[in-house]
């Protein structure tokens, strides 16, 4: 991975400095909290129901044991022993104290690690899929510019007061695992007829209360000009982004009231200025950078293991585990394995205390190159074991809570904090992903139905991208009690979708019994092994809404 | 103005003297010495004594031609949250070449100044009941600049 060399390292330090004197001068007094609120959101503080809540920066989802350790004393020393992996691949710690930031930041930059820009209107982190650098179905290793962006983008003095915040993924594979159609600005990086290094951009894709898909505003961009590229987009989205109103503040509502084409010209013509100039990306810095991803020394292994494969024959739990959770790698004898964070009423979805913190850590040394990566389905990922480790690393993962079988599967939930901890929810996630959780523990019923995504999201905000499940619940609020409206047919990847709202909203304690017969409705259409999703589009909404609705008609519903 | 903090020779200093006076929505009769009015109205009156003021959403592009006798021009932040002001400051150093002094006016605190003096500001009237010593320290920012800026237009990878 990425190290830091003496400017890296420099910068986190004075910005430590920087905020330590801005606490001081807050509680001092100096500053107002109106002042105050832009400078601690940039250093990843927010005001939570019940504390400070400090979200900590993982460039492009990927730690390393030392700094994994160091959340863990993080989570030990300044919050109540765990913290949440969210799905933009950072951390997130829910109980922390004002005064005590400083010193978490210090602990943090002493490790190559920040929490600038994590929050505030202005460019946040640069996310990548988890599985970058070692995926079977990879074109090329995204993680060099998307450094490279992080770094342009870190304090970027023009752009730190945009109209709202700015979300930025690149990837690169046969599957989209950063969810590019969904972000400000999405990057797919391919290699032309050429064989030159180029990229589709997308621009004007997002969540929140007007979901939308991205669209492509250029292709065949050589990467030389992505840094010019996207800071003409960014001048462009910051002189002219609206800022009456923050919720139609994102890009994408810009793109949509200018039209994508008048928006593409107005950016054309702004990087007709910039595209030759020093922005221009060198050779030299590509391999700079570059050079932080070099694939480790991996040993010469058949690919087919005998051990693994004796065990997956001997163990029927293992090899169910193996099935959904071990990814292929693309080096021969090597695979990536997802750690589920989803294992029910035991922690919810995200979560990891710092026992568990310090043990994936260990692991990552033990079984890996010291080297851990945060998925954008809240799970953990070792990127490079070797097959013969495999049953090995899966019992330990089980002692550890981390073992569960369900990656993929409906109790793979991603949730958001929600209303037991976020100041904006309308609703709980929580407790409803468990009561889900609970519903279907049945670890073979739910290898049987498949791969099946269900997004929980406290409200409108959409933080737990309920739009792009295929199963999506959403927390309303109605004369100040909680509901939840289900959309079906979200999806995520390459044929990204937004889901539909299927009718009136459901009570919390309504939603198990809801999902229980969308997926009853699935079975009873299902052909073979047709997945879930496919079913949805072959027979459509009406048999879902039928029969969820069909047992409520004399229950209480929200008209919402 | 008061609490004006200008950028001579790469040092800051309070201008304890600053003769400008901000007119911000123009009346008769105007106030005595040197003004900085609104950019229509400088424009409907073209002066080389009085300097003008853009809002965010002004375009600067109009001045062009008048950009040898203006001899001041401000830019202003409504609240120091809104960054259109970065941009247009961008957009008058780079793009129109406005080598004179550029003026920060409006929510003008310490903890942008940084930001500030990177996109090519170098004068900065304080907001008036803050303190001009306080506001120095802002200056400085965080000195790795990684990407680029007005007054460093290479970044850091051309400079490593």
């Amino acid at each position: 991975m990425y190290h830091y060399d003496e400017y890296d390292r420099a910068l986190v330090f004075e910005r430590v400095a920087q905020f330590r004197d801005q606490v001081q001068r807050f509680m001092g007094g100096e500053l107002s909290d109106e002042e105050f609120l832009p400078l601690r959101l940039q250093n990843g503080l927010y005001l939570q129901k019940h504390a400070y809540m400090l979200r900590v920066a993982i460039p492009y989802g990927t730690l390393s044991a030392t700094q994994m350790r160091t959340l863990a004393r993080i989570a030990n020393d300044y919050d109540r022993g765990y913290g949440h992996f969210t799905t933009r691949q950072n951390i997130q710690f829910n109980w922390i104290a004002l005064e005590q930031v400083p010193d978490i930041l210090q602990r943090l930059a002493e490790v190559d690690m920040h929490a600038i820009q994590t929050s505030g209107n202005c460019v946040r982190n640069i996310t990548t899929e988890a599985f970058a650098g070692v995926a079977a179905d990879e074109l090329l290793d995204p993680r060099p510019l998307a450094e490279i962006l992080r770094q342009w983008s870190t304090i970027n003095p023009e752009f730190l007061f945009l109209p709202r915040k700015f979300k930025i993924a690149i990837c690169s594979a046969a599957q989209d695992r950063a969810a590019i159609m969904m972000h400000d600005i999405g990057l797919y990086l391919y290699r032309d007829e050429q064989g030159e290094m180029c990229l589709r951009v997308i621009v004007g894709g997002g969540l929140g209360r007007t979901p939308i898909l991205g669209l492509q505003i250029r292709d065949g961009l050589p990467w030389q000009h992505l840094l010019s590229y996207v800071e003409a987009i960014l001048r462009v989205y910051n002189r002219h982004g609206r800022r009456d109103n923050k919720y139609k503040a994102r890009i994408k509502i810009l793109v949509k009231a200018l039209g994508i084409e008048a928006f593409a010209r107005e950016v054309e013509q702004e990087w007709q200025h910039i595209k030759d100039g020093p922005a221009q990306l060198t050779a030299e810095e590509f391999q700079r950078v570059a050079a932080g991803f070099a694939a480790p020394a991996y040993q010469r292994l058949d690919d087919a293991d005998l051990e693994f494969g004796t065990q997956l024959s001997l163990n029927p739990a293992f090899a169910r585990w193996a099935s959904r959770s071990v990814q292929p790698h693309k080096v021969p004898g090597y695979a990536s394995v997802v750690l589920s964070t989803k294992p029910g009423l035991a922690s919810p979805p995200g979560d990891l205390t710092a026992a568990q913190m310090q043990a994936v850590a260990d692991w990552s040394e033990q079984f890996g190159f010291a080297e851990i990566r945060v998925a954008h389905e809240q799970n953990l990922i070792l990127p490079d074991v070797r097959k013969a480790d495999l049953h090995a690393l899966w019992q330990l993962a089980c002692e550890q809570g981390l073992g569960t079988a369900n990656s993929g599967l409906l109790t793979d939930i991603i949730a958001c904090p929600g209303g037991d901890f976020c100041a904006l929810a309308n609703a709980t996630s929580i407790p409803i992903a468990q009561a889900i959780q609970a519903r279907f523990d049945d670890l073979d019923y739910l290898h049987d139905l498949g791969e099946i995504s269900l997004n929980i999201s406290g409200c409108i905000n959409a933080c737990g991208h309920h739009h792009i499940g295929n199963i999506g619940i959403l927390g309303v609020d109605k004369n100040g009690s909680e509901w939840y409206q289900i959309t079906l047919g979200g999806a995520q990847g390459k044929d990204s979708q937004l889901g539909k709202v299927i009718g009136p909203s459901f009570s919390a304690a309504q939603i198990p019994g809801v999902i229980e017969r969308i997926i009853a409705t699935y079975c009873a259409y299902r052909e073979l092994d047709e997945p879930f999703l496919e079913t949805l589009h072959r027979v459509g909404l009406e048999p879902f809404k039928e029969r969820v609705y069909a047992v409520h008609e004399e229950a209480p519903t929200c008209a919402m | 103005m008061r609490n004006v903090i200008a950028l001579q020779g790469g040092r800051a200093q309070w201008q304890q003297a600053d003769a400008w006076t901000l007119v911000r929505e123009p009346g008769e009769p105007m106030p005595a010495g040197p003004l900085i009015v609104p950019l229509a109205c400088w424009i409907a009156q073209p002066s080389h004594e009085h300097g003008l003021w853009l809002g965010p959403d002004d375009d600067a592009e109009p001045l062009r031609p008048w950009l040898a006798s203006v001899p001041l021009i401000a830019v202003d932040f409504p609240s120091f949250r809104d960054g259109r002001g970065y941009s247009q400051a961008y957009l008058l150093r780079t793009r129109l070449g406005w080598a004179g002094e550029l003026r920060a006016i409006g929510d003008v605190l310490r903890d942008q100044l940084g930001h500030m003096r990177q996109c090519g500001f170098d004068s900065f009237a304080v907001r008036e009941d803050k303190s001009v010593e306080d506001a120095l320290k802002g200056l400085g920012g965080v000195s790795v600049l990684y990407g680029r800026s007005v007054i460093e237009p290479r970044p850091l990878f051309r400079r490593r």
